[in-house]
């Protein structure tokens, strides 16, 4: 029998996330994605002789910012160094990058409720691209040569495909509410490569690991490591061994192929960028960007739990996105009843979200128009059926909820006088039920609601046609 | 410049008789014939309205390794037989901005790599002093024009002393300046941290006001300096107890006896107006040309991986794939000195090997800094010689490279300190090849090394 322990996984992510800065990270070129092929280049970023990069500092501070919101250590120096390789789409036969100074060291992302430890973030230009074409020739777009990336390394702390997820996802938040990237992995606009490896459970001692690379998705991205974990666990369980390697996942075969071998790897004889000056960050720098943090999902998640009493699974969901909370968090500032605020993102605003595949930011309905009817409901001017229907309609024609309900008359009915009279009147009509409730039959109560909402249209108040009916019909009021 | 004096589409037209006298100097890669000339009209007509640049109608022609839009850009090399930048070099647009007229692009060793002419990929140059002489390098194209009259200033380059040794083979003023000073923004990167355009004049008086022109701080270079620039055309008077220091580490073995006899008459010279002369110690030097050489050829084997033949400039038409289009492009389009000096600097940035040269270069550059810092805490300037030898004739090529390499033993160390440098013009020697005395001054002391220049020619 074979007593050796288990074979666990370990996995270490490179995540290169593409910056939201208007312009490149060396020229001022545009980094808007999705142009003409080869129409927002210059001397800089085609790599032409005698032409030199200037640093945008707005992509050092947005490396700050999301230093700041992984609690990483912000350098007080930091340089720029050149990673030398051949590459058609690498105009300078360099990419400059960072080495020995990153911007960020150290620092934490949430995967679920484990610390991941980040080894460091640093800046660094994106390469073009190549783009093969049917006739076996290949075309090269150099619009993404020199837009601005930040790379992101965690120690080789994760246990599993669906914690690296977990992981990805919590980052892809933390920029989305940072808005420096985003965060489309289809788009390339997130990009992730796992290292991969596997150990015998509590020996510490890691084996030898390959690189994964393509994985554009967080589906591909789970199905490719436990590609590779298992893999490697059959070939170490059948007596093999791993070698170092990178290997290129397939999504469509599900099946990561070799790229290059440990022998055929690059030299890449990384020296610092001799056009570029080391740079400082200073205290000041760091602190202006502090003052403009948006607060971070897991800051909000907590408060929400603590001081909103929401549970976590609503918190969760509302977090998920700034825009969500921040909408949220205007219903409910105005509102101050954050369950029912909730409520409201969690069914209505999510569903037509959903329905009409919209951003949060072109919802039809804004946040005073929501926190406008859960007012009216909770003084009792308007049913929650009522709300919803104005709702619907508000969300089409754009009209002012109050507006809409003074135009069709749609307060509730809340004058007891008035709504005695109706109830004596639809008693009057149906002697026969009256009869079978006094005889005990309890059900036919709802009946006399039906019939009551029926003849209000809908605006007679619940709560007090309870009471009132309940009165009538000598019976203690249903519900309160 | 006495504007009002000479008819400028005249001169213009005389110096480009002059360059058509003296094709076989080889000393321009190309000449901007047609629109020097419209330029000297216009400009001409600019001078009568009074309403001219502070150079207007000077005539200045450019190392073929500066960018001008639209006018094509060799380096001296194949790599870039048929290329034409986009953009103009910052330095040439502030010349134009100034009325000066561009009369063309001037040979030189390929991307700057030599000091002799001789590895242009157009031929090598002639020394118009002694046509069957070197006109020195890389500069030496930029030299010769200036030497033959073939243009009023020209703008070279100074790496290692590319500027200043061929202004000594030739006889003519070449002015290194402080790295940083003048931008390098369209100047064709051979080592980055060291590249410095300057001018090459037969005076002081142009090198002053065309350093007026093109220095001063450029947002397109990082390494720009932000400091103002200093108003080197109007001399001040020389501080009172100016004291110039005499490297004891440059008059060792290898100085050739003329150039010393030249240097202690020029001592004598400065002695006898008040000036004093007193040694001092640099003693790092000996380590300078290793540390250079692996430095630049560091910084080129990077700087030249953009000539791939993907985009621009040669491409091999004999390839079957990526790797081979590569290869053969530039094994083709590359001469041997800078396949040479490619290889040595990929071969210090290996894996294994950065610490032991790389980083061991970069500590020997900062103590020669150190070196010349302690000497500009107790002088001003620092008199020696430009070159350890006197001329060279063509072919008689150096067997060994590190011989050649040597010539360069005093002009790198103010390369690897960022100091400027001046070569001036001190005589001739007994076969009448011209002699050269360098003088350097610490970092963004330019103007005073250029008045002094001024004062004891």
């Amino acid at each position: 029998m074979d007593m050796s322990p288990a074979l666990v996984p370990v996995i270490g992510l490179e995540i290169h996330v593409q910056l939201k800065t208007a312009t490149k990270l060396f020229c001022g070129c545009s980094a808007k994605f999705g142009d003409e092929p080869n129409s927002n280049v210059c001397p800089v970023c085609l790599g032409h002789p005698g032409a030199l990069p200037v640093l945008n500092k707005k992509a050092i501070d947005f490396a700050i910012l999301l230093g700041i919101a992984c609690n990483s250590t912000i350098s007080g120096k930091s340089l720029f160094e050149r990673k030398n390789y051949f590459y058609p789409d690498l105009p300078k036969g360099y990419q400059i990058s960072q080495l020995e100074k990153p911007v960020c060291l150290g620092g934490y992302i949430f995967a679920g409720d484990k610390k991941i430890a980040l080894n460091r973030i640093h800046v660094e230009e994106d390469a073009g691209k190549s783009i093969h074409l049917h006739d076996g020739t290949t075309a090269i777009d150099l619009n993404r040569s020199g837009v601005p990336l930040l790379e992101i390394v965690t120690e080789p702390v994760i246990c599993s495909a669906a914690e690296a997820v977990e992981f990805l996802s919590s980052l892809r938040t933390i920029v989305r509410y940072l808005d420096i990237c985003d965060g489309n992995m289809e788009e390339g606009s997130l990009r992730c490569d796992a290292n991969v490896s596997v150990m015998p459970a509590g020996s510490g001692i890691l084996g030898v690991k390959t690189e994964i690379k393509n994985m554009n998705s967080f589906r591909n991205t789970e199905k490719a490591i436990n590609y590779e974990i298992e893999r490697q666990t059959e070939l170490i369980l059948d007596g093999g061994k791993v070698t170092q390697e990178t290997l290129l996942w397939d999504p469509d075969s599900g099946s990561a192929r070799i790229m290059r071998s440990k022998e055929e790897s690059n030299d890449y004889r990384y020296f610092p960028d001799p056009d570029l000056v080391e740079f400082s960050i200073s205290g000041e720098w760091t602190e202006q960007l502090k003052m403009i943090m948006p607060e971070m999902p897991r800051a909000r998640f907590d408060r929400y739990v603590k001081d909103h009493s929401l549970s976590p699974y609503d918190a969760g969901v509302i977090t998920q996105s700034r825009e969500l909370a921040d909408f949220y968090e205007a219903v409910a500032s105005i509102t101050s009843d954050f369950k029912s605020s909730a409520n409201w993102i969690m069914t209505d605003v999510l569903r037509l979200l959903n329905e009409r595949k919209i951003t949060v930011n072109q919802f039809p309905v804004p946040p005073e128009e929501i926190a406008s009817l859960i007012n009216m409901i909770n003084s009792g001017e308007i049913s929650n059926k009522i709300a919803k229907m104005v709702f619907d309609e508000i969300a089409d024609s754009g009209e002012k909820a109050a507006d809409l309900i003074e135009r069709k008359n749609l307060r509730q009915i809340s004058d007891s006088a008035g709504l005695e009279k109706m109830i004596d009147e639809v008693i009057a009509r149906h002697p026969a039920q009256a009869e079978e409730f006094r005889a005990g039959k309890e059900k036919v109560f709802g009946f006399f609601i039906g019939q009551i909402m029926k003849e209000s249209r809908g605006k007679a108040n619940p709560k007090l046609v309870n009471i009132i009916l309940s009165g009538k019909l000598g019976k203690s009021a249903v519900g309160n | 410049m006495k504007t009002g004096e000479i008819n400028l589409p005249e001169n213009v037209l005389a110096f480009l008789h002059s360059i058509g006298e003296n094709k076989s100097l080889n000393a321009y890669n190309s000449v901007f014939r047609e629109e020097a000339l419209s330029k000297a009209d216009s400009i001409a007509g600019k001078i009568s309205s009074g309403d001219h640049g502070k150079l207007a109608g000077m005539v200045i022609s450019v190392k073929d390794v500066i960018s001008i839009k639209d006018k094509p850009m060799t380096s001296s090399s194949a790599i870039l037989k048929n290329f034409s930048p986009v953009y103009s070099a910052t330095v040439i647009e502030r010349l134009l901005a100034e009325d000066a007229i561009i009369i063309g692009k001037t040979n030189s060793d390929e991307f700057a790599m030599g000091s002799t002419n001789e590895t242009s990929a157009f031929g090598f140059v002639r020394n118009p002093v002694n046509r069957e002489y070197v006109p020195g390098g890389s500069s030496g194209g930029s030299a010769a024009s200036v030497a033959a009259r073939l243009c009023d200033v020209s703008l070279g380059s100074d790496t290692g002393g590319s500027i200043r040794q061929p202004a000594s083979f030739c006889g003519v003023y070449g002015f290194k300046p402080t790295y940083s000073i003048v931008s390098r923004y369209g100047l064709t990167s051979y080592a980055s941290s060291f590249d410095t355009i300057g001018p090459i004049a037969n005076n002081i008086s142009d090198i002053a006001i065309v350093m007026d022109v093109i220095s001063g701080h450029d947002p397109k270079d990082s390494t720009s300096s932000q400091l103002p620039p200093a108003n080197f055309s109007v001399p001040e008077k020389l501080p009172e107890g100016l004291k110039i220091g005499l490297p004891l580490e440059y008059l060792g073995e290898g100085l050739d006896p003329q150039i010393k006899s030249f240097l202690d008459s020029f001592i004598n010279r400065i002695r006898s107006r008040g000036i004093k002369v007193e040694p001092v110690s640099l003693p790092h030097t000996s380590y300078a040309v290793a540390a250079y050489y692996i430095l630049t050829t560091a910084e080129a084997s990077s700087n030249l991986s953009r000539y791939d033949g993907v985009r621009y400039g040669h491409r091999s038409l004999n390839n079957s794939d990526l790797n081979e289009m590569y290869t053969l492009s530039r094994t083709e389009g590359f001469g041997d000195e800078v396949k040479l000096r490619i290889m040595l600097g990929t071969y210090v940035l290996s894996a294994g090997y950065y610490d032991a040269y790389y980083k061991k270069a970069q500590k020997v550059r900062r103590l020669i800094k150190n070196d010349f810092d302690a000497v500009f805490s107790s002088v001003d300037l620092i008199i020696a010689p430009t070159t350890p030898h006197i001329g060279k004739k063509i072919g008689d090529g150096f067997t060994d490279p590190l011989q050649m390499y040597l010539g360069d033993v005093y002009t790198t160390s103010a390369n690897l300190a960022g100091i400027p440098a001046l070569n001036i013009p001190a005589g001739y020697s007994d076969s009448g090849l011209p002699v050269g005395l360098q003088l350097m001054a610490n970092c963004f002391n330019d103007k005073l090394l250029l008045d002094f220049g001024r004062e004891v020619r």
